[in-house]
This record gives C-alpha cells, sequence and structure tokens, in this order.
C-alpha cells in the first residue's frame, strides 16, 4: 500500500494495521473479497482524514468501525440487489455484525488467526506465499507480481483463487484449537520460510537477491514473534533469517556469480544481524527441546560466528547435521551432513555418503549433488572428474547465477598450473 | 513497436560455453549484464529470459486422450534458442541496432561472437489471452 502524501509514521501505522483490520473484520463477514475491499476503502478514509482532521485516539478501533460499516452496507445492498432481482436467495451471508459497536473488541491475535488462515495447509504453497503477502503483508498485487517474475494479472488472479478456496473450503475463521495450533503455526512458518527462501536465493530469473522478499519475510516472522514471543520454533526462524541474510552483501561477485561461504569476504557480513541471531537462537535452544529451525539456525550462527572460514567448527557442525538428519528425511539435509564430513574426516569419507544419496529419487537429475560430489572430488584432488561434474551441473542448474558459478569454477580449475 | 529479438545458438553451445577460460566467460556475463541495464535505462527493455539447456527439453503433443505425449527434441534440429529480449522501440532500424549491439557479444578470445539474431516484430492489439 502507498499513500504519497503520507508521512511514514502514518504510512507505516496504516501498514501494521491493515492485517489487523482485515482479521477483525474477517471475523465477523466470511466474504475474504468484500473484507478486503473494505479494509481498502477505511485505509483510504484514513490517509485521506488523518492528516486533516489528526489520527483518531485509538487508530486500530477506527478502521475496524469503519470497515465494518462498510462491510453491513455491502451486505445491505446485496440482499436488496437480489431481492429487487427476485433471485431466490438461497443463502444471505451470515452475518454477526454487532449493533452498536462500542467497546471494539481488539483481539492481538487477529493477524496471527489470518495468517493461520492464509497459509492454511489446503492451499498450494505457491497460494499461500500469494495471499500472505497480500493479505497479512500488505503489499499491492503489482508488487507481488514484480516480486516472482509474472505479470499482473496473473499474480491477481492466483489471489483471487486463493480467497476462493477459502471461502469455499469453510475454514472457520477463529483460532484454532490447542491439537491443531501446533501444526497450522508450522504451516505459518514453512510458508514465511519460502517466502524468505525466494528472496534470498530465487528459484528462477537472473539476479541472485530479491531483497525485498527477505525483508518481508524478516518482517512478518518479527510479527509473528511479537505475537507469540515463547515460540521456540517462530524464534529459531527469525533467527536463521537473519544469520543467512546478514550475509547476503558478500553473497555475489562482480557479474552476479555466487561466491561460496568460504571464499566470502567476512567484513561485509552485517554484524549487528548477526548479534541478533545468536541471541536469539541461544535462547530458543535453551528454552526448548530443539526444532528444525534451531538447529539451521545454530549451524548458521557457527558459520556467523567464525572470523576466518579456517576457524569454522566443523566439528560441531557435523554434530548438528546428525541431529537435523535424525529429525528430518530431508535429502537436502543429507547433503549438507556429506560436506561438514568431508571438512571432519576428509573428501573421501564424504563421497562415500554421497553414495547412498544416488539412489534417493528426490534427488535425481539435481544438479545439487553433482555439484557437491564435484566439490568433493576437487578437494580429493581428482580434478579432471571435478571439471566434468562441475560443468555436467552448470547445465542442469535452472538459476543463471549458480550455473555462472559452477563454470567458473571449472574454468579456474580447468587453467589452474 | 515491439520487436523480439531471438538468440539461437547450436545444440552444444552450452557445453561450449562452459569450455572458455573463466576470464572470457566473465566477460560474457559482464557485456549480457550491461547489455541488459542500457536497455532498461533507455526504457527499452520489455523483457528477457534466458533458457536452459536444451538436453532436458522435450516436444509434447495431445494424443488421442487429450494426454501430453512427450518426445524428444529432434536430433535434426541444429539450432536452438538459447534466449531473448523483447523490446520497444521507435522503429525497425532501432530493433536492428540493438540486435547488433547484442550480436558481438564477446567470446574465445575476446572476439566477438557475431551470432545471428533473430529479429521478428511483436504483434499488435490485444493479446488473445486476457
Amino acid at each position: 500500500m502507498t499513500f504519497a502524501s503520507l508521512n511514514r509514521r502514518t504510512e507505516q501505522l496504516l501498514r501494521d494495521l491493515a492485517p489487523q483490520v482485515l482479521g477483525a473484520t474477517l471475523r465477523r463477514f466470511r466474504d475474504f473479497a468484500a473484507c478486503e475491499d473494505a479494509v481498502q476503502e477505511a485505509l483510504i478514509a484514513a490517509a485521506s482524514q488523518w492528516p486533516r482532521d489528526g489520527a483518531p485516539q485509538n487508530p486500530r478501533g477506527w478502521l475496524i468501525q469503519v470497515a465494518l460499516r462498510r462491510m453491513t452496507d455491502h451486505v445491505r445492498s446485496e440482499i436488496s440487489r437480489r431481492n429487487r432481482e427476485t433471485v431466490a436467495v438461497e443463502e444471505v451471508p451470515v452475518v454477526v455484525a454487532p449493533a452498536v459497536y462500542a467497546e471494539p473488541g481488539i483481539d492481538p491475535d487477529d493477524t496471527l488467526v489470518l495468517l493461520f488462515m492464509c497459509c492454511h495447509p489446503s492451499l498450494s504453497p505457491a497460494s499461500a506465499i500469494a495471499l500472505t503477502l497480500r493479505a497479512v503483508g500488505g503489499l499491492t498485487t503489482a508488487e507481488i507480481a514484480k516480486s516472482f517474475l509474472v505479470p499482473e494479472a496473473t499474480m491477481a488472479q492466483r489471489i483471487s483463487r486463493a480467497k476462493q478456496s477459502i471461502e469455499s473450503s469453510r475454514i472457520p475463521f477463529g483460532m484454532p484449537d490447542a491439537a491443531e495450533r501446533a501444526q497450522r503455526l508450522s504451516s505459518v512458518l514453512h510458508v514465511l520460510y519460502l517466502i524468505f527462501n525466494e528472496g534470498y536465493t530465487s528459484s528462477s530469473g537472473p539476479t541472485l537477491h530479491r531483497t525485498d522478499l527477505s525483508n518481508e519475510a524478516i518482517r512478518l516472522t518479527r510479527a509473528v514473534r511479537t505475537l507469540l514471543p515463547d515460540d521456540a520454533q517462530v524464534a529459531g526462524l527469525l533467527a536463521l533469517m537473519l544469520l543467512t541474510d546478514a550475509r547476503r552483501a558478500a553473497r555475489t561477485g562482480p557479474v552476479g556469480e555466487l561466491i561460496p561461504l568460504d571464499e566470502q569476504d567476512r567484513s561485509l557480513w552485517d554484524r549487528e544481524a548477526i548479534a541478533e541471531g545468536v541471541a536469539l537462537v541461544s535462547t530458543a535452544l535453551s528454552s526448548a527441546p530443539a526444532g528444525e529451525y534451531q538447529l539451521q539456525a545454530a549451524i548458521a550462527a557457527l558459520h556467523d560466528e567464525a572470523p576466518r572460514a579456517e576457524d569454522t567448527d566443523w566439528p560441531q557442525i557435523l554434530a548438528l547435521y546428525g541431529v537435523l538428519q535424525r529429525m528430518s528425511d530431508n535429502p537436502l539435509v543429507a547433503l549438507n551432513r556429506a560436506i561438514a564430513t568431508a571438512m571432519v574426516d576428509g573428501p573421501r569419507a564424504a563421497l562415500e555418503l554421497l553414495e547412498a544419496l544416488d539412489k534417493d529419487e528426490r534427488l535425481a537429475g539435481s544438479h545439487r549433488l553433482v555439484a557437491v560430489r564435484a566439490h568433493l572430488l576437487e578437494r580429493a584432488g581428482d580434478r579432471e572428474a571435478a571439471i566434468a561434474l562441475y560443468r555436467q551441473a552448470a547445465t542442469r542448474t535452472t538459476s543463471v547465477p549458480e550455473r555462472n558459478y559452477l563454470l567458473m569454477r571449472a574454468a579456474r580449475l580447468s587453467e589452474a598450473p | 513497436m515491439k520487436y523480439m529479438l531471438m538468440m539461437n545458438g547450436p545444440r552444444n553451445a552450452y557445453e561450449q560455453f562452459g569450455s572458455w577460460p573463466q576470464k572470457e566467460i566473465e566477460a560474457h556475463i559482464g557485456f549480457m549484464i550491461t547489455f541488459s541495464q542500457k536497455l532498461t535505462a533507455s526504457g527499452e527493455l520489455v523483457s528477457a529470459e534466458g533458457l536452459d539447456a536444451p538436453t532436458q527439453a522435450k516436444i509434447v503433443r495431445a494424443g488421442k486422450d487429450g494426454k501430453p505425449i512427450t518426445d524428444g527434441v529432434f536430433p535434426e534440429s541444429k539450432e536452438f534458442l538459447a534466449g531473448y529480449w523483447i523490446v520497444d522501440v521507435a522503429s525497425t532500424e532501432r530493433a536492428y541496432q540493438i540486435a547488433a549491439e547484442a550480436s558481438v557479444a564477446p567470446g574465445p578470445g575476446g572476439k566477438p561472437l557475431n551470432m545471428a539474431i533473430e529479429v521478428r516484430q511483436v504483434m499488435s492489439g490485444p493479446p488473445e489471452t486476457a
């Protein structure tokens, strides 16, 4: 949302309040698209009235009240339109609009409930991501389309289909019960993680970083953490994002190619983000049994805390990957564990681990397995085989920066004396 | 006027590119980045995409039941689309000029590749997708 005429503070306030207002409106009316329109109208009203008359005492209550009034008008006119057209009214929208909205029943959980809804497991990840950025992040459809490099009309359709499937799914708008909550929260965190990754390692397109998406994922995860300050998974995910994002400036070279961790200029790393991430993950690990995000964050912290690549505490990283592998059946974890093994026990031991992964169908045709094997062969001194595999991996990856990195690695190796 | 500028390459172009020395790969990538930045700055670039190597490409037709039947790409085709730019320019001459600029991307030994760039006008009027 952009209001050119507003000062930054008001714009930020409206942006923060928008998902809460939408959540509060959806709590009473199920029609997602109409509720969103009503909230938009309320925000526009605020943008024109507040600078003139001053912001109200309770900005959130004000916005909710205006949005609910718009929704009530909308429902009334829908009903009268149907009556006018003398179409049998099969289903009048269920209205639970309070007659007097005296004390705005502010529920701080509204944003969270909205997130639970947008990240519902019945939606495909692509839909959940788009809807979350739109409804909770407050990004415009054009902004989201640009981030994902698709035409705006396509993104608009993706979002509207997501809304429809939420409406037709009859998912009740409300906090899921305790039993369901953990599972639903994990869907939310997964969607936030995907948004972050899409920004950090673009799955398609010429540039490696789409910082707007990474920043948005961090902002939303911070918001979830404010709502659930004691949840160790949430803290772990936020820490993981901060510790990964801290290396952004050092991660690409002059022609946009990827620079691996051990060759990065560590003076470019964001110390402030690292300090915050390390503090978060330390608390998260001491307060609860370690989950996947905490463990990944702990590994990222060990990398970030090493002043030089050769100072990295590989034995501890290897141990953490061992725990992680017992917890999840993700072949990429196994691949990373092989890399850590190479650093502790040498490349030959790691190459043996890779043989087990050759049979994993999920990695069949993947450039990653080939690229890791190429790295290990290079370390083991088998230059010709490494060059051939780097080139093979380069033809398999669909990421331009990654392809460039792999090609240059092969070229450098074949030119080395 | 919109034009599509298509960069076609031989089947083994990707492998060839990968066997250049590092400096020359870097020079080529740097040229392409600058080229695209210049077109963006002049307000002429509509879109540009590079395509994955043709080794994984498939030719798809619908069978009698409407289900896809996939086939490898034709072994006899010598040239493959490697990538394209769509530009919005004032004249045909300008489109040719841009194509000529792309054509001299540096190759082995820093010499211009003089690649063949196919220039086709994009039809005007609303697209049939809306």
